[in-house]
């Protein structure tokens, strides 16, 4: 869990949904900043086994932060900047390719 | 500097193409512009300064001294760069850099959900480092990071770890965070040096430069300022994570005894390695550095790799850190001006002089804590056969033992083969070190003989979509009208 | 490494699968061999090929070796003690017209008359039953039902390690130099020194050419590097691999998930560096195929591309059988980028000619005597 810094610079706030629950971040955050922002650790399941993972790396090394993005899957959140009404989504394990 | 925001706002060739604008790569594309070489800088991150410097241009982060003064540098590094004519493409990644047949390099680059292939007469991949695999068990639970994560988190976007937190590892970035984090309000319930104590007499005989060392008074005074005030624990031989779907505690051992601290968060480090895969992929030659312990593009004094043409300045050619990576640019880009004729050798020699000078003084003390912080031998290779190794495609520490041994695999690409290490996306960046390791251990050989990896383009994933919408590029259009 | 033999009843030059393949056969008839391997078992076109273990669509004068083959990967783990990651799931030539199906029914019809059923006709339901994500526009196909795919690698090293277990001497990291006549033998210069033998195996793959060279039996071997790329893990839509035969295009599934995508389109090899550049323009008109034909497709993240480096002949059929001009002498290499099915039938048969003179299944047309110079002395 993640929460913002007494005396951060202010910033706008960005409207988003993760998996349909709306929720808002700060305009500069990337996507996988946002979703820690939220409280939210797990954001894909592994193809393999299934089991839940979160950003690891922030950077985009390890690709645990990968998610669906307005419908395009394997995106890295932590290299993508938050936009405003971004529509993101758990990558479930062994996904369909065409984001669904 | 021309920020370019569309695929199609980058040009079809320049003088130089610089992957990654953290030190090395700002550095490089400021000194090459400068002397008047066309310079596509490309950085996959969303601003520039690299992770040192990450969010140096747009950190939320407003009291000075949670990062310390030595963040705060970075700007005068972009700062040098925006003058100049020197195109800055952020958010894009080139996945791959390959020889064409004119004697200069082809390009792979996506940007926005678009690629190009583009040319260059010369590239300087300043990729940078990357935090060293440190396989425990449960590290692969959410809530469980590396230390340079939540820097990550706290530099571009002001967070800190809210809940119980643990820091846990060696080397000196752990110190540093710990600090920064502490400064930031984090609440810190432990950290938890691995540090193994014997590395004091290795590194002993490498004291001498370490007094004379930029490092020292920096070292001292991060690590006084984090042991005052930090709950530290030393002397830990195993760690383990705990939790079922996420992360609850990490159970320690030290002298023999273990324990297990609740906590919400946990961050490990054990110091940082070379990112090679960009290299790897273009066909660099790399050895292993048996002092940094860790796999190494090979290059010469001006940082040319084996392949004529490529450069690799900064950290992704070996561990130097930030003051060092810069110089290392400096020095990759006078070298790839005389490379296009640009500078004559002796001109390259008489500016690069000073730099050099600066480079040797900022890289004194540097074996000192390589010996010092070399992380312990269970942490490269962990001993507990379940612990998950490659990350991507869920292969644990006793399969690959048990297949290194059952069937004498004898390196890591052969033993993608049976238990698919490596192959997963992130293509060998959190697993090859330890797959090697283990490797190695099994049969009894080094790390060097049991090799590394053949990493393979696209370095980063490339959807189909993308690769079919290629535009053809200039040479394949002259192929067809031939 | 052992210093012990320096002599054996046969030397082979070449670990990718048909040297180890011919290795492990001549071990089982109770022959000494040493095999030499200038890197490690299954590098270069044996280890990072496609997988394809297929008959579909071969020429005529191979059929019958891969015929051999086909019955030995359907019993691949009774035979060297590992499933080598087989599976078999039909091989499907995929028709983009009626044209294109129309050439496929005259193959298929001359196939019946030469006596070989193992291609089928399939019309457009099939097709779709088969293989359900393809497009709407093809209208059929052939179908070869025993073929599948197997591990390309593993499958290598599985026949390296059988051989070793039966005897045979597996010299890996050893690069030959030289291969000259010594009295009634033949004697193989290594950076590790030199070996005796009185029968040796040219299955030096993409540098067999040199080896011939030495034998004063030059070949017009061309050295190329097939470009094959792989997706990440994606749900389940296609089992059997899909070829076409208008555009260059072969498509399988693993059963992890991975698409390997490939066809033949050719990078850029550098074989003196165990080196492939790989041409992106053309990946790009390999991915245009598929982004076509399986609209399912277009979103998958491409993780790897690669080339291996293999040996082509003129005309894309392989070197195979003895020497036209040195008793004791054997080729077997130059398998045009479909060498991997026929490995494990070929050495049977190599092995069954070097231990007995002959062997029933016909290899006509296959011998390095087609490359013969006419003014040789």
């Amino acid at each position: 869990m993640f929460r913002l810094m007494h005396e951060a610079k202010p910033a706008e706030a960005l409207g988003f949904t993760f998996d349909g629950r709306a929720l808002t971040a700060r305009a500069g955050d990337t996507v996988a900043a946002a979703l820690l922002a939220n409280g939210i650790q797990a954001c894909r399941q592994t193809p393999v086994s299934g089991a839940d993972r979160g950003p690891y790396c922030m950077m985009g090394v390890c690709f645990e932060c990968l998610v669906v993005i307005d419908g395009v899957g394997n995106r890295q959140g932590c290299l993508v900047p938050l936009r405003e009404g971004m529509r993101i989504e758990t990558q479930a394990g062994r996904r369909h390719p065409d984001g669904g | 500097m021309i920020t370019i925001e569309t695929i199609g706002q980058v040009a079809e060739h320049y003088d130089i193409a610089v992957v990654g604008a953290g030190p090395a790569g700002l550095a490089a594309a400021s000194r090459a512009a400068e002397l008047g070489l066309s310079v596509l800088l490309a950085d996959e991150n969303p601003a520039p300064g690299g992770q040192i410097y990450r969010a140096i241009t747009t950190t939320p982060v407003t009291k000075r001294a949670v990062l310390g003064e030595d963040y705060w540098k970075g700007g005068a590094l972009v700062d040098r760069l925006r003058p100049t004519n020197a195109a800055y493409a952020p958010g894009c990644t080139v996945w791959s850099v390959a020889p064409d047949e004119a004697g200069g390099f082809e390009l792979g680059l996506s940007l926005g959900g678009q690629a190009r292939l583009i040319a260059a007469g010369q590239v300087i991949l300043a990729t940078g480092a990357q935090e060293r695999p440190f396989p425990i068990p449960g590290w692969t639970l959410p809530g469980v990071m590396t230390a340079g994560a939540a820097q990550i988190a706290l530099k571009a976007s002001g967070l800190v770890p809210s809940g119980r937190t643990v820091i846990a590892g060696c080397g000196p970035l752990l110190y540093l965070l710990a600090g920064q984090l502490a400064a930031a309000g984090a609440n810190i319930v432990a950290v938890l040096d691995t540090t193994p104590r014997r590395n004091w007499l290795a590194a002993i005989a490498a004291f001498p430069g370490f007094l004379r060392s930029p490092y020292l008074a920096k070292g001292l005074k991060l690590m006084a300022a984090a042991r005052g005030r930090l709950p530290f624990k030393t002397g830990v031989t195993a760690l383990a994570a705990g939790g079922s779907d996420k992360l609850t505690g990490v159970t320690v051992t030290r002298g023999g005894a273990s324990e297990t601290i609740p906590c919400d968060a946990l961050l490990l480090h054990q110091g940082v390695i070379p990112g090679i895969n960009l290299a790897n992929a273009a066909g660099c030659a790399q050895h292993f550095d048996t002092v940094q312990h860790c796999w190494t593009p090979t290059v010469d004094d001006w940082f040319a790799s084996s392949i004529p043409g490529i450069a690799i300045a900064g950290d992704g050619a070996g561990i130097g850190g930030a003051e060092s990576a810069a110089l290392r640019g400096e020095i990759a880009a006078l070298d790839a001006a005389r490379r296009l004729g640009r500078l004559s050798e002796a001109e390259r020699n008489e500016k690069a002089a000073p730099t050099q000078a600066e480079l040797a003084r900022s890289l004194r003390g540097r074996r000192f804590l390589d010996l010092l912080y070399r992380p312990a031998p269970q942490f490269l290779a962990p001993p507990a056969d379940e612990t998950i190794v490659c990350r991507c495609e869920e292969v644990t520490a006793g399969q690959i033992r048990d297949t290194a041994r059952r069937l004498g695999v004898t390196g890591p690409n052969q033993m993608k083969a049976f238990l698919r290490c490596g192959m997963g996306p992130c293509q060998g960046r959190l697993c090859g070190p330890t797959v090697v390791e283990l490797i190695a251990q099994e049969r009894g050989v080094s790390a060097e003989e049991t090799g590394y990896y053949r990493l393979r383009p696209p370095v980063k994933p490339v959807t189909l979509a993308e690769l079919a919408a290629l535009p053809p590029t200039d040479a394949a259009i002259k192929a067809v009208v031939r | 490494m052992s210093e012990a033999r320096r002599s054996a009843d046969v030397i082979v030059i070449g670990g990718g699968i048909h040297g180890c393949s011919t290795a492990m056969h001549c071990a089982m008839r109770g022959l000494s061999v040493i095999l030499i391997e200038k890197d490690h078992a299954g590098r270069h076109a044996s280890g990072v090929n496609a997988g394809g273990v297929r008959q579909l669509a071969r020429h005529v004068a191979e059929i019958p070796l891969s015929n051999t083959s086909m019955a030995l990967w359907h019993r691949i783990e009774d035979l060297v003690d590992d499933d080598c990651g087989f599976t078999s799931d039909g091989q499907v030539l995929v028709a983009e017209d009626e044209e294109d199906l129309g050439n496929c029914r005259a193959r298929v019809d001359d196939l019946t008359l030469r006596g070989f059923h193992h291609e089928e006709l399939i019309d457009a339901a099939e097709l779709r039953r088969l293989v359900p994500a393809v497009s709407d526009a093809c209208p059929g196909g052939v179908v070869s039902r025993r073929d599948g795919a197997a591990i390309p690698l593993r499958a290598t090293q599985a026949f390296k390690r059988k051989a070793q277990s039966l005897g045979a001497d597996i010299r890996e990291g050893v690069r030959v130099t030289r291969v000259a006549r010594d009295g009634a033998n033949w004697r193989v210069e290594t950076d590790h020194g030199a070996f005796h033998s009185s029968r040796i195996v040219n299955a030096a793959g993409a540098w067999a050419d040199r080896i011939a060279a030495d034998l004063a039996e030059p070949v017009p071997l061309e050295v190329i590097a097939p470009m094959l790329m792989i997706t990440a893990r994606m749900p389940a839509f296609i089992k059997p691999v899909v070829i076409l035969r208008k555009r260059k295009l072969s498509f399988k599934q693993f059963e992890n998930g991975t698409v390997l995508i490939g066809g033949g389109y050719l990078g850029r090899a550098i074989r003196d560096e165990n080196r492939t550049v790989l041409d992106w323009g053309k990946l790009a008109t390999n991915a245009k195929t598929v982004w076509d034909l399986f609209p399912i497709m277009r979103g998958a993240p491409i993780l790897r591309a690669w080339a291996g480096i293999e040996a082509r002949m003129p005309d894309d059929l392989p070197v195979f059988g003895r020497s036209a001009r040195h008793e004791g002498v054997y080729h077997q290499f130059g398998f045009s980028a479909h060498g991997f099915q026929l490995g494990p039938g070929a050495g049977a048969v190599m092995a069954e000619i070097i231990a007995t003179g002959s062997s029933n299944v016909p290899i006509d047309g296959l011998g390095i005597a087609r490359f013969a110079v006419s003014a040789q002395p």
